[in-house]
């Protein structure tokens, strides 16, 4: 009854998809607020009825109701109750469906605060945003429905994939799809403003806070799930450039771009073309991303081509929405009136300079992405792309990106004083050059390039806080005054700083983590002590434990630091019964933002077991920068300026615009 | 659907074969510098039946072969080029993580110069027509338009008798 009435649900939701898809835009032709105005309660009616539907596959995932083809493959009445949950968007079905969720929910948000935007504007916004519901509705209905009942029930399920068991799960795709989908905001805008073929300074302060909200969830999607591949996959690795994080990386890079474009736009109501564009690449990327991730093209082309069902669908989806937006910003872009001249050298250049190395690098992750499967397909030659192509060719365009950063805020608009900017950032270059001379001089071994690195990132750090110094007039007024400063400073200035020194700490943790890694990897028996970087690890015992769907293995190593104890690690194999696999459990003990990293092997025939043994330095700054970012992202979403929303042409709404 | 149901548990089987050692113990060579060798070429080469994974991280049995093979190469004096051309002989560029450059993989190298250059020069030559239409812009304030000419005509002439001394 449940899976009926979700299935029921997601049909209705469907229905009310293509009312939203063509009933506003009618509406708008004719001027009827009336008709418009349709688009709001269809909206907030699809978020009520996905949601029933996604929740009675929770339900059914909860209830362990194995008559459902989907519970049965992916769940196990045994199961811990969290992982009933998020095994709901552990398999393909779920996961489209929670795509599908997101979607509605973004959708229903417009809805709900989007009051403060022209008619037209939402109606065709919402409209556009059905289109895309509709798409993946149907796909979901006619390729991937998660409410399928078998014949006969089975009496136990197959399970979850083990890896998945994790608390991971819980977090990382739901965040990633909140930033993938999200991205499709601004695309509907952008779409909606060429259908208008009206787009102004005020479209870029409505589209910047849901660029804002998705990136932030993406940053943050994007950061736990390297973390959690971190711990998880046994082998201390935290980026493996593997194309399903391509596929995730790519909207993140189009969307730092658009970000910072559409901060041009809004201020000076330039690059209005380009950010339209960036709009639009940004959201077919996340597309192209839900391709690659759900067709099975990854695995093999040649497993694509025997069930395409699936793959073409989303390729069509993804030539109807990419080729067709694509066409109509050809069509109508022309029509758009460029605005605000500026010099090479100014905060707008310094902008224009980020959107080039981003999208560039963007460019880079998708040729290397796809080159394989387009080579392979053309002429059947089989190539690898992997992580050493991307170190080099990405890496080299993050250089000057990062040399480039501490520039921008101290550049004036329209045109900037470069000898200035350089003069201002004196102390943070001096800080580089000692943070390089410190460093040259202290450690031994690792590649020369490590402290230039290091240096380069303590820039961009000192950089962005110079950025804060110069807004407050630091050292230049008395104390309490730049404090005052300080305070009265815009939240989005903050969040720049933030978000740049980010930038700079990850870099920080990825360098240090790559450089000076150490590792050792070694049989050990009980009582056996194993020493890396100044830690002893004493193995105390091997036992045996049975968790409520798995029994593991787990070693007891008590960890001491010149003769005085610290702390207890305890990794684990465990052994899922139901699915024949095994997963390693890391132990991770941390020592300020380093870590001591061990997991376990096979056991040897002479009673011992292979241990890897990892001393990572500095190696939570990777995933602290990102937050650092994302909370800069988040106190720019939390400016004033935002929540005020755009001004209206009105006298009265342009008196409640902040000055400048 | 049900070829994809078999794909995706393929690939379930793949990914949890990483999640356990790559290097053995027993595999590491005695020479700490052919070792650090070893590893570095292993980090290069892929593990065929993997998922994206290199020698050096995949649990897989061939993978093991392959990284043994790579040290049994190193210890009978092969150079790093000679190992990797020993690999791809016998493997085919499908081993290679870092494609060389060749014919067919030319665009996939180039793509990112061409689009720094490309993008670097669209830009300058944009900047430059804007500022040329700026100042024909300019220009174009400055000229009087046919009406105004007119305007100004007839101003000086309604002016001029006037000014004409009787």
């Amino acid at each position: 009854m449940i899976a009926e009435a979700g299935h029921y649900a997601l049909v209705l939701a469907l229905a009310l998809a293509l009312i939203q898809s063509i009933v506003p835009i009618i509406g708008a032709k004719l001027r009827d607020p009336a008709l418009m105005n349709v688009a709001r309660s269809t909206a907030l009616a699809q978020l009520l009825f996905v949601g029933l539907s996604f929740l009675a596959l929770v339900t059914l995932h909860v209830t362990s109701d194995f008559s459902v083809a989907n519970v049965y493959e992916n769940s196990h009445s045994l199961k811990p109750l969290i992982y009933k949950i998020t095994g709901v968007w552990g398999n393909h079905e779920g996961s489209m469906l929670l795509w599908v969720s997101i979607l509605a929910l973004f959708g229903g948000l417009v809805a709900a605060f989007g009051n403060n935007l022209p008619l037209s504007l939402r109606a065709h916004a919402l409209a556009v945003q059905a289109w895309i519901s509709t798409a993946f509705y149907l796909f979901i209905l006619i390729t991937s429905n998660p409410f399928l009942r078998l014949a006969n029930a089975p009496i136990e399920g197959r399970d979850l994939n083990p890896v998945l068991q994790d608390i991971g799960l819980a977090v990382h795709p739901p965040m990633l799809y909140l930033g993938y989908v999200g991205f499709s905001i601004s695309f509907s805008f952008a779409v909606a403003a060429l259908i208008e073929g009206r787009i102004d300074a005020a479209w870029a302060r409505w589209v910047r806070p849901w660029t804002l909200m998705a990136w932030i969830f993406l940053t943050l999607g994007i950061a736990m799930g390297s973390y959690w591949a971190y711990y998880e996959l046994g082998w201390g690795g935290w980026w493996f450039w593997d194309p399903v994080e391509n596929a995730s990386l790519m909207p993140w890079l189009a969307g730092t771009a658009l970000l910072h474009s559409a901060v041009v736009m809004e201020k000076r109501n330039a690059l209005k073309v380009w950010t339209i564009l960036l709009a639009i690449l940004t959201f077919s990327l996340s597309l192209l991303g839900t391709f690659l991730v759900r067709s099975g093209v990854l695995t093999s082309v040649h497993a694509f081509a025997t069930d395409p069902t699936r793959g073409v669908f989303i390729l069509l989806i993804l030539c109807l929405f990419i080729g067709g937006s694509l066409t109509l910003y050809a069509w109508r872009a022309s029509a758009l009136k460029q605005g605000g001249l500026f010099a090479p050298i100014s905060r707008e250049g310094a902008l224009v300079l980020n959107n080039l190395l981003l999208t560039t690098a963007c460019a880079t992750v998708f040729i290397g992405t796809l080159y394989p499967l387009g080579l392979e397909v053309l002429t059947g030659e089989r190539i690898s792309v992997g992580a050493p192509f991307f170190n080099l060719t990405f890496a080299p365009l993050f250089l000057p990106l990062m040399l480039a950063v501490p520039f921008g805020p101290l550049l004036a608009w329209k045109r900037g004083d470069l000898l200035g900017a350089a003069q201002r950032l004196f102390a943070a270059g001096g800080a580089a050059l000692v943070a390089i001379a410190v460093l040259w001089a202290w450690v031994r071994g690792g590649s020369a390039f490590a402290p230039l690195a290091i240096g380069l990132a303590v820039f961009v750090i000192v950089g962005a806080l110079t950025d804060l110094a110069e807004r407050c007039m630091l050292f230049r007024v008395p104390l309490p005054i730049a404090l005052r400063r300080a305070r009265g400073l815009p939240r989005a200035t903050w969040g720049t700083v933030f978000a740049h020194a980010g930038v700079g700490v990850a870099l920080i943790g990825i360098v240090c983590e790559s450089t000076w890694n150490t590792e050792l990897i070694t049989t050990l028996k009980p009582n056996d002590v194993a020493k890396v970087a100044g830690y002893e690890m004493k193995l105390d015992s091997l036992t045996q434990r049975q968790g409520p769907n798995f029994g593991e293995m787990v070693a007891h190593f008590t960890v001491s630091e010149s003769g005085k104890t610290i702390g207890v690690m305890t990794p684990s194999k465990r052994n899922f019964t139901t699915r024949a696999a095994s997963t390693t459990e890391a132990a991770l003990l941390s020592r300020g933002a380093s870590q001591l990293y061990i997991s376990l092997g096979d056991t040897a025939a002479n009673g011992g077991i292979a241990v890897r043994i990892y001393h990572k330095p500095m190696v939570l700054l990777i995933w602290f920068g990102p937050v650092l970012m994302a909370f800069g992202g988040l106190l720019s979403l939390s400016d004033r300026r935002l929540r005020v929303g755009a001004p209206k042409p009105a006298k009265a709404a342009r008196a409640l615009q902040p000055a400048e | 659907m049900k070829r994809i149901a078999q794909v995706l548990a393929a690939c379930a089987v793949m990914l949890m074969a990483t999640a356990a050692h790559a290097v053995q113990p027993d595999e590491i060579m005695a020479d700490p510098a052919k070792e650090a060798r070893a590893r570095e070429l292993s980090r290069e080469l892929r593990c065929m039946v993997c998922q994206n994974q290199s020698i050096d991280d995949s649990e897989a049995p061939l993978a093991r072969d392959l990284r043994l093979l790579v040290r049994e190469r190193i210890s009978a004096g092969d150079s790093n080029k000679q190992v990797i051309d020993f690999l791809v002989a016998r493997y085919g560029e499908y081993v290679l993580l870092k494609p060389r450059l060749e014919g067919q993989t030319l665009l996939l190298w180039l793509l990112t110069p061409l689009a720094l250059g490309g993008g670097a020069v669209g830009l300058w030559l944009q900047n430059r027509r804007r500022l040329k239409l700026a100042s024909l812009d300019d220009d174009a304030r400055l000229k009087l338009s046919p009406d105004e000419e007119a305007r100004l005509e007839k101003l000086i002439a309604e002016q001029s008798p006037a000014d004409k001394p009787q």
